[in-house]
C-alpha cells in the first residue's frame, strides 16, 4: 500500500514562483478545463442525481404513484420531482442561504453553520492528506480527534489560567493529544513495519472505549451523568468570530476555530511545498527506496508525518470541545474522522483542495439537518452523496464516459519517454 | 513449425516500437534477433506471444494466419517463451510453476500434483536438466530457474521457443549449458528465436540472424559475418567504444573494504568477506554475472545494507555505524543500479531530483524552509552543464528519456566534491551517445583524483573503463586484475573468473582454450581485442 | 530493497566461520512479558486464601460436571511458571535457529487468559461460566470468520478488501429485508450473499477495472453502505417494519449425539445452519486454496500476476470473480447479525466487525486456518469482556473491551510485522 493512485503527487503550479507567468496560467487553464476541477464538478452533479433517485425511491407518494405507473406515468414523474426538489431545496436552504428567514442574519446563518461543520472536517482532512502524501493510510483520525478532545477539554475545564494563555494551552493540548495517538502507529510502522491501516483502525476503537471510561471517572464526571464533562472555562473557549456587538442579534455559532483551520491550511501548504520536512515526506511517499538512497530516514519521516497528522486531527477535536460543543461528550468526534477521509480524497490530498472539499461536505452536513427536519429525508443521504462523489472522482474515465467528455490530458501527455523503458528489448 | 511475421507494427503513444517488421523462422532453426537495448526486440516477441496486440501486421504459422488474443492462444498454437525476467511464482514449487495454467486435475478441479511432478521429472530427465520438482522456485539458482522456464514451455509442446536475453543472468558455464540445450532442442525439431544484443553468442549458435534497429529490420546476416559488421548494422554507425583516457595516475590508497560480509534477509551471506582497496584517481571495476553480490556490495558501501561483519574505511575514517546521509556527506557519490527505483523519484520535478540529497543543506534551505529559487537555479545550471535535453526543469523527471534521466542522476552526484564515486551499472539501458557521455564524466572524475568504483556486468564496459578489475562470484572477490599489467585485461580470463575460477588457473585455461567456444559474456558494442 | 535473488549457496563457507544473521528474540520476550504480568499482577494481586470457581456444564449434557474451585494463588503461580517455561523453551529453540511452533503461541495465549480468569474470579461468589463463555465467543466470531475468509479469497488474488465491513452490513440489511418479505429466515440467508457480492462487484469494478487505489475504494464503499442502509432503514424499514424489518430467526439445529458432548457439544453443535455452513466453508477454502486449480491460479495472480498472464490466465477476470465471491462470503456472514441472531436490522449494526475480520486475516497470515484462530481470539476476548462486566470484576469493562484491539496492535507489531502478504496485494495489474 504505497502511493494512493488518486493522489499522484504532482507539484502544483503554485509551488514555483519562477518567471514564466504565462506558462503558469496556461497550465492553470488546462487544469481547470480538462482536468480535475471539471471532473470534480461533474462528479458532484452525478452524485446528487444518484441521491435524487434514492430520495424518490424512498418517498411514499412516489412509490404509490409507481403502482399505477403504466396508466398515469406523469404522476410518478411529478411525485418524484416534487420529493427530490423539496429535499434538495431544503438542503440548499440549510447549507447556503435561507431566503425564507425573516432577517438577513437569519438568511445567511446556514452558511455560517456550514463553516462550523466544515472546521473539524478541514482540520482532520488536512491530517489525513498529509499522511496520504507520505504514502500512509491514516484511517485513525477518529481516534486522534477523540484524544485531542480529551486533552483539550481537560485543560479547558480543570486548569485555571489567564485569558489567552488558557485557550492557547488548551488548543496546544488538543494537538498534543492527537499527536500522541498518531505517534503510536507512526512509531510502530517506523520501528517494526506494523501496517498503519490496521493499527490506526484498532486505535480508533481503543479511543472509543477510552473516552467512555474517562467520562465515568470522577474528574470528568462530577455530576455522575456519565455523558458530559464539566463545561470548558470561558477563558479556554474559542471566542465567537462575529460577536454580538459587531452584528447585533446574530446567533451564529461561528468561532475562532475557523481561523485555526485556515492557519492550518496555510501551514500544511508551507509544510508540503516549502519545507525540508515536506520534501522528505513527499519523497518517502512517492518512492521510499530513492528517499533512502538519497540519505533520508524514511522511518523518521513516517513518524514525524503521523505526529503532524495526529496533531491536525487533534485540533479538529479542539474545534468541537473548545468551540461548538463546549464540553467533552462520548460522541464528540461524531463521524468527523471518517468523513475526513473522504474530504482528503476529494481534495486530492492538497491543502487548498482539502479546504474546499471540507467546506462542501460541511455544507452538505449542515443542509442535511434542515432537509431531515423539513422533508423527513434522512441525513444518511449525505453519506451516500459524499461517498459517490469520492468514488467518481477517483475514476475519471467513468465520469467522462457518463458525460461523454473527451480526455483532454491525453494528447498533452508525453508518454514516449516513460515507454522506452518498457519496450526495451 | 514455420513461423512468419509480416509487417508487424506496434505503437506506444508517440513511440513506434515496431515498424513493419518481417521475420521468417524455419522449422528447426535457431534464429537470432539482434538489436540494441530499446530496439524493439522484446516488444516484437510480446506481440508474437499474444501479450500485446499489434497495431498492424499478421502472424502466420505454417503459412496459416493466426490471431492471438492472449498468451493462452499463443501457447495453444505451440509457441513457448522464456522471458528475460522469469515468469515464475517464487513461493510455488517447480511442479506447481510448470503446472500453472495447464493444471492436471482430478474431480472438481482438485490438483493432480503427482502428474505434474512426473511431467517435470520426465522432461528434466530427457534433456538432463537435473531439476527437483518439489523444490521451491525462490530457492533455486537463476540458471536452474531458467531451466524450469524451458520445462514449462516444453511441457506445453512448444514448437517455437522464444528465449529473451537468456544469457543476461548466466555465468559463462551456464551459458554453455544453455547453448547445448538449444542444440538438443534443435535436434528434435524445435525452432528457437533467440533475442540478444551479444554478438559473440549470436555467432556461436545462430543459424540465421535478423538485426533490428529502432523498431525496424535493418537486415539479415549470416553467423559468418564479422563482429564489426554485425555491430555496425546493430548500432547504425561505426562506434569505437574505447574510452579516451590517459593511463591512471593513482595516488595513495583512499578507500578500503575489509572483510565485509552482508547477509540476505534469510541470513545467507550475499557479500562474503570481501576486501577491496581503491586508490585516489583510479577506477576499480567490480565485474561479475548479475546477482553475485556486487549490488549488495555497492549498497553496503553507501550504508543501505548493514554490514554483518567487517569494516569500510574512507580516507582513514571508519564508516561503520554511520547512516546513508552521513556517508553521502562524507563525500560518497552514488549512482544506483536501478535508476527508476533508487535513483530518482518519478513524480518529482527534475529540479527536485537534482537536490534529492542536498535539499536541507544551507545551499538550498534556511532552517527547515527551502528556497525554490535556488533549487531552480541549481537545476538550470546543472542541466546545462550535463546537456540534459528537457523543456522545463519543473517537469517531472518521468518525462525524460532514460539517458537524460541518468544524466540528471549523474549530475546530482557529481555536483558536490566527492571523496569516492560508486556507480552501479551506470550505462544500463542507455543509447550509445549517452553511454559515451557517462563514461567521459566518470573518467573526468577519476582524473580529478577521486577514487571510483564501477559495478558492471558488461565486460566491454569493464574493459573500457577499468584501471583494475575485481571479479565477484557468489559474494566473494575471486581476484583482482590490473589493467596496466602485462597483457592487460583478457576477456576470456575475466569470463572464467566470473565463473569462480581463480586468476592463475583462469589465465592458464584461457591460453589453452583460446580458440574454442566463446566463454565470455560479451557486450553489445564492437570492441577491439587486446593487442 | 534489492530484488536480486541471491542464489542458494551450495558450497557455502564452513559453518564455524560463517557470519550468521542476528536472531530475533521477540517471541520469548513476549512470552516472558505475559508470564511476568501473570506473576506480578495476577498472582501478587490475589488473596492467598481465595479460590476461583469454574462452571463447565449446563444441564443438557449426558452427565453434569460439578462446578469446581481452583485455589487462585496456586493456579496463577503455576500458570506463570508455565508461561515463563515456554519463554525459556522458545529462547532455546530460536538460539539453535529453529522455529517456534504455532501451538506454543496458542498454549501461552490460553495460559495467559486462564490466569487472567483465575485472577478476575478470585474470591468471588459468582462462577466463571466456561461453556457460555465459549459459546458466546464462537457466536461473536462468526461474522469475523466469514469476513476473514472473504479477505483471504480477495487478497490471495491481490485485491485488498477493506470493504468487508460494508459487505457484512449490506448482507445483514438484505437478509433482514428479504427474510421479512418472505417471512422466512432462510430466504434472508439465501439473499445475503448476493448483497455482499454486489458490494464486492463495486469494489472489483473500481479497483480492478478503473485501477483506483483498493484501500480508498474499500473505505469509501463502507461509507456508502452505511449511508445507504441507514437511509433505507429510516425510510423503507421505518415506514413499514412489519414487512421490511421483522425478526426472522433461523432455527437452532442440534446435531444428534455430537451436541451432547459436555462443553463442546453445546458450544459447537447446537447452532444455526449458518454456523455449520461456516465450518464447511473454512474446511473447503483451506483445501481449495492449496490443492485445487482455482487455488493455484488465485495464488499465482496474487503473487506474480504477470507470470499468470503469460500462461494464459486472465488476471483481472480472476480477480473480479474472486472479489465478487469474497463479497458473497462476507455478505453471508453479515446475515449473522440479523437472521443469524434473530434480530431486526439496526443502523450500523456491523459496528466495525469487518475491520476486525481484516485484522484477523492479517494475524492469520492470509491462511484460512490461522485466520479462524485469530478470529476466535477476537471473539473470545470480546465475550470475555462482556461476561466479566456482567459478573463483575475489578477491571473496568472498557479496559477489557479494549483488549482485543491492543492484542492486535501488539501482534501486528510483534509477531506479524514481517509476515509476507501476497506479493502483488494492493497493486492493479495492467499489461503495459
Amino acid at each position: 500500500m504505497s502511493d494512493p493512485s488518486v493522489t499522484p503527487p504532482v507539484t502544483s503550479p503554485s509551488a514555483e514562483d519562477g518567471p514564466r507567468r504565462s506558462q503558469l496560467s496556461d497550465d492553470l487553464m488546462r487544469r481547470v478545463l480538462g482536468g480535475n476541477v471539471m471532473i470534480s464538478v461533474l462528479a458532484v452533479v452525478l452524485a446528487l442525481v444518484i441521491g435524487g433517485f434514492l430520495i424518490a425511491f424512498a418517498d411514499e407518494e412516489v412509490r404509490e404513484a409507481a403502482t399505477y405507473f403504466f396508466s398515469r406515468p406523469a404522476d410518478l414523474l411529478s411525485a418524484a420531482w416534487q420529493a427530490v426538489s423539496e429535499a434538495y431545496v431544503a438542503l440548499f436552504r440549510g447549507a447556503i442561504f435561507d431566503w425564507q428567514a425573516a432577517t438577513f442574519v437569519g438568511q445567511v446563518r446556514p452558511l455560517t453553520e456550514s463553516v462550523v461543520f466544515a472546521v473539524p472536517l478541514v482540520l482532520a482532512g488536512l491530517g489525513i492528506a498529509v499522511g496520504f502524501r507520505a504514502g500512509l493510510f491514516n484511517i485513525g483520525a477518529q481516534g486522534q480527534i477523540i484524544l485531542g478532545a480529551i486533552f483539550a477539554s481537560y485543560i479547558g475545564f480543570a486548569w485555571d489560567l489567564p485569558v489567552g494563555l488558557h485557550l492557547l494551552l488548551a488548543v496546544l493540548g488538543g494537538a498534543v493529544g492527537g499527536a500522541v495517538w498518531g505517534a503510536i502507529p507512526g512509531g510502530l510502522k517506523a520501528r517494526f513495519g506494523a501496517n498503519e491501516v490496521i493499527v490506526t483502525i484498532m486505535l480508533n476503537y481503543i479511543a472509543v472505549y477510552l473516552i467512555s471510561y474517562i467520562l465515568k471517572q470522577p474528574v470528568f464526571n462530577p455530576g455522575r451523568s456519565g455523558q458530559r464533562s464539566p463545561n470548558v472555562a470561558d477563558s479556554a473557549t474559542y471566542p465567537l468570530l462575529i460577536p454580538d456587538w459587531l452584528v447585533p442579534g446574530n446567533n451564529f455559532r461561528l468561532h475562532w476555530g475557523v481561523v485555526v483551520a485556515l492557519l492550518a491550511t496555510v501551514f500544511v501548504w508551507w509544510l508540503l511545498e516549502r519545507s525540508t520536512i515536506g520534501f522528505e515526506l513527499r519523497a518517502a511517499g512517492a518512492n521510499p527506496h530513492a528517499a533512502r538512497t538519497a540519505g533520508m530516514s524514511v522511518g523518521r519521516t513516517i513518524f514525524i508525518t503521523m505526529v503532524i497528522a495526529g496533531g491536525l486531527a487533534g485540533l479538529a477535536g479542539t474545534a468541537q470541545v473548545l468551540g461548538t460543543e463546549g464540553a467533552l461528550t462520548a460522541g464528540v468526534a461524531a463521524s468527523y474522522g471518517f468523513d475526513a477521509i473522504t474530504v482528503a480524497l476529494l481534495g486530492r490530498s492538497r491543502p487548498l483542495g482539502t479546504l474546499v472539499a471540507g467546506l462542501l461536505f460541511g455544507a452538505l452536513k449542515a443542509g442535511g439537518f434542515l432537509m431531515q427536519s423539513l422533508t423527513q429525508t434522512p441525513i444518511d443521504i449525505v453519506l451516500v452523496v459524499q461517498s459517490v462523489i469520492v468514488l467518481l472522482i477517483a475514476a475519471p474515465p467513468l465520469v467522462r464516459a457518463v458525460f461523454r467528455v473527451p480526455d483532454p490530458t491525453k494528447p498533452r501527455r508525453r508518454s514516449g519517454a516513460t515507454r522506452t523503458k518498457e519496450v526495451a528489448a | 513449425m514455420k513461423l512468419e511475421l509480416r509487417g508487424i507494427t506496434k505503437v506506444f503513444g508517440s513511440l513506434v516500437a515496431n515498424d513493419h517488421i518481417d521475420l521468417v523462422v524455419e522449422p528447426g532453426e535457431i534464429h537470432a534477433l539482434l538489436g540494441e537495448n530499446g530496439a524493439g526486440k522484446s516488444t516484437l516477441m510480446n506481440v508474437l506471444y499474444g501479450l500485446y496486440d499489434p497495431d498492424d501486421g499478421e502472424i502466420l504459422l505454417d503459412d496459416r494466419p493466426v490471431t492471438f488474443t492472449g498468451p493462452g492462444d499463443a501457447v495453444a498454437a505451440g509457441i513457448g517463451m522464456v522471458h528475460q525476467h522469469f515468469m515464475l511464482v517464487p513461493v510455488f514449487t517447480v511442479a506447481e510453476s510448470v503446472a500453472l495454467g495447464y493444471e492436471p486435475t482430478g474431480r472438481a478441479g482438485v490438483l493432480d500434483l503427482d502428474r505434474a511432478r512426473r511431467r517435470v521429472a520426465e522432461i528434466s530427465e530427457r534433456f538432463g536438466f537435473h531439476v527437483d520438482p518439489d523444490a521451491l522456485v525462490e530457492d533455486l539458482p537463476v540458471g536452474v530457474q531458467q531451466r524450469v522456464e524451458i520445462i514449462k514451455a516444453l511441457s506445453r509442446d512448444a514448437q517455437v521457443l522464444i528465449l529473451d536475453e537468456p544469457t543476461a543472468v548466466l555465468t559463462p558455464q551456464e551459458t554453455d549449458e544453455l547453448i547445448s540445450i538449444m542444440g538438443e532442442l534443435k535436434e528434435v525439431g524445435t525452432s528457437i528465436v533467440f533475442i540478444t544484443h551479444k554478438l559473440r553468442e549470436v555467432r556461436a549458435i545462430a543459424d540465421r540472424i535478423t538485426v533490428i534497429r529502432r523498431g525496424k529490420v535493418v537486415g539479415e546476416a549470416r553467423p559468418t559475418s564479422s563482429e564489426t559488421e554485425l555491430a555496425s548494422m546493430m548500432v547504425g554507425r561505426s562506434v569505437s567504444l574505447s574510452v579516451v583516457k590517459t593511463p591512471a595516475d593513482p595516488g595513495a590508497s583512499a578507500f578500503q573494504v575489509k572483510d565485509l560480509t552482508v547477509l540476505s534477509p534469510t541470513g545467507t551471506p550475499v557479500v562474503d568477506r570481501v576486501n577491496l582497496d581503491v586508490r585516489a584517481g583510479e577506477i576499480l571495476c567490480v565485474a561479475g554475472v548479475q546477482g553475485n553480490g556486487q549490488t549488495e556490495l555497492a549498497e553496503a558501501i553507501l550504508g543501505l545494507h548493514e554490514a554483518a561483519a567487517g569494516s569500510i574505511v574512507l580516507d582513514g575514517q571508519d564508516l561503520r555505524g554511520k547512516g546513508v546521509r552521513e556517508r553521502l556527506r562524507a563525500g560518497i557519490g552514488f549512482v544506483p543500479e536501478d535508476r527508476s527505483t533508487d535513483g530518482a523519484i518519478a513524480s518529482f520535478t527534475i529540479a527536485e531530483n537534482l537536490v534529492l540529497d542536498l535539499y536541507d543543506t544551507p545551499e538550498f534551505a534556511r532552517g527547515v524552509t527551502m528556497s525554490p529559487a535556488k533549487v531552480q537555479a541549481n537545476a538550470e545550471q546543472l542541466t546545462q552543464e550535463f546537456d540534459v535535453r528537457l523543456t522545463d526543469v519543473r517537469d517531472p523527471i518521468s518525462t525524460l528519456s532514460g539517458g537524460n534521466a541518468q544524466k540528471v542522476v549523474l549530475a546530482r552526484e557529481l555536483s558536490r566534491p566527492l571523496s569516492l564515486l560508486v556507480a552501479s551499472q551506470p550505462t544500463r539501458g542507455l543509447d550509445v551517445g549517452s553511454i559515451e557521455f557517462v563514461h567521459q564524466r566518470v573518467v573526468a572524475e577519476r582524473d580529478k583524483g577521486t577514487p571510483v568504483i564501477i559495478v558492471s556486468t558488461e565486460l566491454d564496459e569493464v574493459i573500457a573503463l577499468a584501471d583494475r578489475v575485481a571479479v565477484m562470484y557468489r559474494g566473494r572477490v575471486v581476484g583482482v586484475v590490473d589493467a596496466a599489467q602485462a597483457g592487460g585485461v583478457d576477456r576470456d580470463v575475466l569470463g572464467l573468473m566470473m565463473a569462480g575460477v581463480p586468476y592463475e588457473e583462469a589465465t592458464a585455461q584461457a591460453a589453452e582454450h583460446q580458440s574454442t567456444l566463446a566463454m565470455a559474456d560479451q557486450g553489445h558494442l564492437p570492441h577491439e581485442e587486446q593487442p | 530493497m534489492s530484488t536480486v535473488t541471491a542464489p542458494e549457496r551450495a558450497d557455502a563457507a564452513p559453518a564455524e566461520e560463517q557470519v550468521l544473521a542476528r536472531i530475533s528474540y521477540r517471541t520469548p520476550v513476549m512470552y516472558a512479558l505475559a508470564g511476568l504480568v501473570t506473576l506480578f499482577v495476577f498472582a501478587v494481586g490475589t488473596d492467598p486464601d481465595a479460590s476461583t470457581t469454574f462452571q463447565l456444564a449446563s444441564g443438557s449434557s449426558w452427565f453434569t460436571i460439578p462446578n469446581f474451585g481452583v485455589p487462585s494463588l496456586v493456579g496463577a503461580l503455576l500458570l506463570a511458571a508455565a508461561q515463563l517455561a515456554a519463554a525459556g523453551w522458545a529462547y532455546v529453540l530460536l538460539r539453535s535457529r529453529r522455529g517456534v511452533p504455532v501451538w506454543l503461541h496458542l498454549l501461552v495465549g490460553v495460559a495467559f487468559v486462564v490466569s487472567f480468569l483465575v485472577w478476575a474470579g478470585a474470591g468471588r461468589t459468582s462462577v466463571i461460566p466456561v461453556t457460555s463463555l465459549l459459546a458466546g465467543a464462537l457466536a461473536l466470531s462468526v461474522p469475523l470468520i466469514f469476513g476473514a475468509m472473504s479477505g483471504v479469497i480477495c487478497e490471495r488474488s491481490g485485491v485488498i478488501n477493506i470493504a468487508i465491513e460494508g459487505q457484512l452490513l449490506f448482507g445483514a440489511f438484505v437478509a433482514a429485508a428479504i427474510a421479512s418479505q418472505f417471512a422466512s429466515g432462510y430466504a434472508g440467508l439465501a439473499a445475503a450473499p448476493f448483497a455482499g457480492a454486489a458490494v464486492g462487484a463495486l469494489l472489483a469494478w473500481f479497483a480492478v477495472s478503473f485501477r483506483v487505489n483498493q484501500i480508498i475504494v474499500g473505505v469509501v464503499l463502507n461509507t456508502l453502505v452505511i449511508g445507504l442502509t441507514g437511509f433505507l432503514f429510516s425510510t423503507l424499514m421505518a415506514d413499514d417494519p412489519g414487512s421490511w424489518n421483522a425478526r426472522q430467526p433461523l432455527g437452532v439445529i442440534r446435531i444428534p449425539v455430537l451436541s451432547e458432548i459436555p462443553v463442546l457439544g453445546p458450544v459447537l453443535f447446537q447452532q444455526t445452519i449458518l454456523v455449520y455452513i461456516m465450518y464447511v466453508l473454512v474446511a473447503v477454502l483451506q483445501f481449495m486454496l492449496f490443492r485445487s486449480r482455482w487455488g493455484l491460479r488465485t495464488r499465482a495472480v496474487g503473487e506474480h500476476p504477470k507470470a499468470a498472464d503469460t500462461v494464459g490466465i486472465k488476471v483481472n477476470t480472476r480477480r473480479v470473480w474472486n472479489v465478487v465471491l469474497g463479497g458473497a462470503v462476507a455478505g453471508l456472514g453479515g446475515a449473522f447479525f440479523t437472521v443469524g441472531s434473530g434480530l431486526a436490522f439496526g443502523r450500523e449494526m456491523s459496528a466495525g466487525q469487518g475491520y476486525i475480520a481484516l485484522a484477523a486475516m492479517i494475524l492469520g497470515k492470509w491462511n484460512p486456518r490461522l485466520a479462524v484462530l485469530a478470529a476466535l481470539l477476537f471473539g473470545f476476548s470480546k465475550n470475555l469482556g462482556n461476561v466479566l462486566s456482567t459478573i463483575g470484576s475489578g477491571v473496568p469493562s472498557e479496559l477489557l473491551l479494549m483488549l482485543p484491539y491492543i492484542i492486535t496492535i501488539f501482534a501486528v507489531a510483534g509477531f506479524v510485522g514481517r509476515v509476507r502478504p501476497p506479493a502483488a496485494n494492493g497493486t492493479a495489474y495492467t499489461k503495459d
